[in-house]
């Protein structure tokens, strides 16, 4: 049996190795679910029917089934229609996709809870209805919605580990192979588990606190 | 639609309902652990003790964080390790349970904390037990507050259970992983799955807005959802 600091001698660089897959995952993860969050809140917002159907429906069955369940819809499921995509790319968007889900709700939100007096003196100022969004309801609405997206995000990176499960080498993974191999699941799992949460705990929150400093910063001056 | 075969469909669903209970099962038992051991952590964290309340703090945040796939292989997999061997059921329900309790446990937090502090000074003027103050005055308060977070979660322990499948739980998602590996057909029952889940959470968070306003009514507060 080795001792824990031998195991991490061994074993670490795999498990780094599976870190950076996890890394890579949850900045794509990200950018898929930025962009559909504020594509699905423009579009339940939308004044047209058919367009604000689509927003509701998509919001409604991403939020209403398990992540794992179209995870596995997206990479068994879509080649039988002629969309075939690898692993790694399946895996980031299925995340990205489903998380989206919960972030449209989030601007939304965001974009509501912006006081009716901004709207109206934007009117009033002549602004078009995009330079209004643009420059004067989003950024305000930005401000107001970043601390529930830290939130979102540590729940997309902790749901990046599901790709493991359609074999993505990421941390989750590795973990999983080493546990295998060893049998030190202690050691294995609980390794990953704290790099995860160093992840969370140093990369993500203070990402984000610094982010919404910024903000608050520009908006006040400028 | 494309390659979709309705006998196979039929044939497979009475299967899928059939692991949909467990499924039901596994998210309700999941559930009444969370929100036992959820105010535990709740009430852990307003004791005088500083080095509970810090350890407890410490523990939920680290749960919180980190994934529960990975939780689900720790408990699974260590117990053996030094002596203790979990069934995936046992092993399933601690992992899930332990998890969706610290989330819980915030939902608690911020329920008790929604009350003014002017009701706890109340209570304490008129000298009611401390019993009678959590029973009488500040639970009922908190109730409404607490609603969406418990609803949402138990949406959310429902679509986890998915997970438990990694280590061999019978329910639902397990069931469509089998019929796949024997029929090499996925269509149908990752479909299925996906339909069944739709078909639960959705008139099930439906429910749980008419619930809240119920209550906010119930306690003479403004009615959030109902247009009349």
């Amino acid at each position: 049996m080795l001792t824990y600091f031998e195991f991490i001698q061994e074993y670490l660089p795999a498990l780094l190795k599976g870190t950076v897959v996890t890394l890579e995952q949850t900045a794509l993860g990200i950018l898929v679910a930025v962009l559909v969050a504020v594509i699905m809140a423009f579009m339940k917002m939308a004044p047209f029917f058919a367009i604000r159907w689509f927003g509701i429906a998509y919001i409604e069955v991403f939020r209403g089934t398990s992540l794992l369940v179209q995870m596995y819809w997206i990479f068994f499921v879509l080649p039988l229609f002629g969309f075939t995509l690898d692993k790694f790319t399946a895996g980031f968007l299925a995340v990205g996709l489903n998380l989206g889900a919960y972030g449209a709700e989030l601007v939304r939100g965001g974009i509501q809870a912006v006081p009716r007096g901004q709207y109206e003196a934007a009117v009033a100022l002549g602004f078009s209805p995009f330079t209004r969004m643009r420059r004067i309801i989003f950024p305000q609405a930005l401000l107001k919605m970043l601390p529930p997206w830290g939130n979102l995000l540590i729940e997309l990176l902790k749901a990046t580990a599901l790709v493991a499960l359609i074999s993505v080498t990421d941390l989750m993974f590795m973990s999983k192979q080493i546990n295998s191999t060893t049998f030190m699941s202690a050691q294995a799992f609980g390794t990953a588990l704290i790099i995860y949460y160093i992840i969370a705990r140093l990369i993500v929150t203070p990402g984000m606190r610094g982010l919404e400093n910024r903000l608050s910063r520009k908006l006040s001056i400028g | 639609m494309f390659d979709w075969k309705w006998d196979f469909t039929i044939e497979i669903l009475p299967r899928l309902l059939d692991a949909t209970i467990n499924t039901l099962i596994a998210a309700g038992l999941g559930y009444l652990i969370a929100l036992i051991v959820g105010l535990i952590f709740a009430l852990a964290q307003r004791t005088p003790l500083r080095s509970v309340t810090f350890i407890v703090r410490e523990l939920v945040e680290f749960v919180r964080s980190t994934p529960l796939v990975l939780q689900i292989f720790f408990v699974f997999y260590v117990g053996p390790q030094i002596g203790i061997r979990l069934s995936p059921w046992t092993a399933g329900m601690i992992a899930i349970g332990l998890h969706y309790a610290s989330y819980l446990s915030e939902v608690y937090r911020a329920g008790l904390d929604s009350v003014p502090k002017g009701q706890w000074e109340a209570c304490s003027a008129l000298n009611l037990s401390v019993r009678r103050t959590y029973a009488k005055i500040i639970i009922p308060q908190a109730i409404p507050t607490v609603i969406p977070g418990f609803g949402n979660y138990l949406i959310g322990i429902f679509k986890d259970t998915p997970l438990l499948s990694v280590i061999g739980v019978m329910e639902l998602f397990h069931a469509a992983n089998s019929i796949g590996a024997e029929t090499y057909r996925f269509l149908e029952p990752y479909t299925l799955v996906g339909l069944i889940f739709l078909v639960i959470s959705l008139p099930t968070a439906m429910f749980i807005r008419r619930f809240e306003d119920w209550v906010r009514g119930a306690l003479g507060m403004k009615k959030l959802y109902a247009k009349d």
